[in-house]
């Protein structure tokens, strides 16, 4: 059967995750599952980069992780469910991510969450 | 025989998880009064009907998947299930009994149907799972109740369509009522409704189309099986295609069913909160 891709329908600001992301961020998606573990945790946290190198991270998902820019990390084939963990080291949740990523304050963000009920 | 006897959804957001333990302190809080407030009603309705099983149709957010194998519906056959670190500091739960003989003649079943599952005897069970048992047996009391996790996948594209979905459930109804034990058994859909985590449009809410799936899934769930996934994902956001796993537990149901309790609340965390408790017709 014919398969209509994603990208001839783009849902503005919306990334699919498929096949050609998965494959691109696959060293990026897999350092991040490893984050489950503390010791993994800890590990990063004493070289960042160092830990990057290992799993084999290339220099565009590297500099997105110095930066801890998501919107750079999904466009380097991040998943947003493993990127999550990453943020967790840092305490960052899912809505001081959402306002990283539409430029807003976490209060604009909240906000607007809230807007949205009403 | 087993029988169906209903289906409870919720959303299974982390921050509940790390909200349930406090409950008692919270229920008066502003912001999570609105959202407690729903759950009496439904644990009210479990404890009467007392399920001896509860299968669980979730999904897995990369505890114990990842992408080197990514099952697109996998089924638990284990005697326990345990929950596992995250990452970011959810307090993981105690763990969960399972059923692996029932688990195995639905795999079996399934099969048969030309499902093709994954089968699992070892499974760590994440907040999908974790946090639907601890919301409707509060204080962690599901120790007396056997279960069946279903995982689907909705982390890595090409997702199964709406109406695969609801089929899959069919079946797993199928299944359940052709098991000889005498078993009462509850089916949970986890997730949604409407959120989006990632991108310029995170955030993204639709109350609108919350509230028609809502309606629908109690008397009329074909008609939302005709959305694709990527309507879906239009219409509810990245993650509300979690939506998937309620029409998944819809599809076990009979096509009778009453209405116990629902309720919708927007937002805890960047999720629309949907809540539904569905008693199969005699």
């Amino acid at each position: 059967m014919s398969v209509v891709t994603h990208e001839e329908l783009a849902i503005p600001g919306t990334y699919m995750f498929d096949g050609k992301a998965a494959m691109k961020g696959y060293p990026l998606n897999k350092m991040c599952f490893s984050f489950n573990e503390a010791k993994n945790r800890e590990e990063f946290l004493k070289d960042e980069d160092a830990y990057c190198i290992k799993y084999g991270l290339n220099e565009e998902q590297r500099r997105a992780i110095r930066e801890r820019n998501v919107l750079g990390l999904i466009h380097a084939g991040g998943c947003i469910y493993y990127l999550a963990k990453f943020a967790g080291i840092f305490g960052l949740n899912v809505q001081d991510v959402g306002a990283q990523q539409t430029g807003m304050t976490v209060e604009a963000f909240k906000k607007m969450l809230k807007a949205q009920g009403e | 025989m087993a029988r169906v006897i209903g289906g409870l959804t919720t959303s299974h957001i982390p921050a509940i998880g790390n909200a349930v333990p406090k409950e008692k302190e919270l229920v008066n809080d502003p912001y999570w009064k609105p959202f407690f407030a729903a759950y009496p009603p439904a644990r009210a309705w479990v404890e009467k009907v007392k399920p001896d099983v509860a299968v669980v149709i979730y999904n897995d957010h990369g505890l114990n998947f990842f992408l080197d194998k990514m099952p697109t519906f996998a089924i638990g056959a284990a005697f326990e299930y345990k929950n596992a670190d995250e990452g970011w500091g959810i307090p993981t739960t105690p763990g969960f009994q399972g059923d692996p003989e029932l688990s195995w003649h639905i795999i079996e079943s399934l099969v048969a149907e030309e499902f093709d599952i994954t089968s699992c005897q070892e499974m760590l069970v994440d907040h999908g799972f974790t946090v639907p048992m601890s919301l409707f047996w509060p204080n962690y009391s599901y120790a007396g109740v056997k279960t069946i996790p279903v995982e689907i996948n909705t982390v890595q594209h090409p997702l199964p369509s709406p109406l695969r979905c609801f089929k899959l459930g069919q079946a797993i109804g199928r299944a359940i009522e052709s098991y000889p034990k005498d078993l009462k058994v509850v089916v949970i859909g986890t997730g949604g409704l409407s959120h989006q985590l990632d991108g310029e449009r995170a955030g993204f809410i639709n109350k609108k189309f919350d509230m028609m799936c809502l309606d629908k899934i109690v008397n009329e769930p074909e008609v939302l099986t005709r959305y694709s996934i990527h309507e879906l994902v239009r219409e509810a956001g990245a993650q509300g295609a979690e939506f998937i796993l309620w029409l998944a537990m819809r599809g076990v149901l009979h096509n009778k069913v009453t209405k116990i309790h629902s309720s919708y609340h927007v937002a805890i965390s960047n999720t629309a909160t949907g809540m539904l408790v569905l008693e199969n017709a005699a």
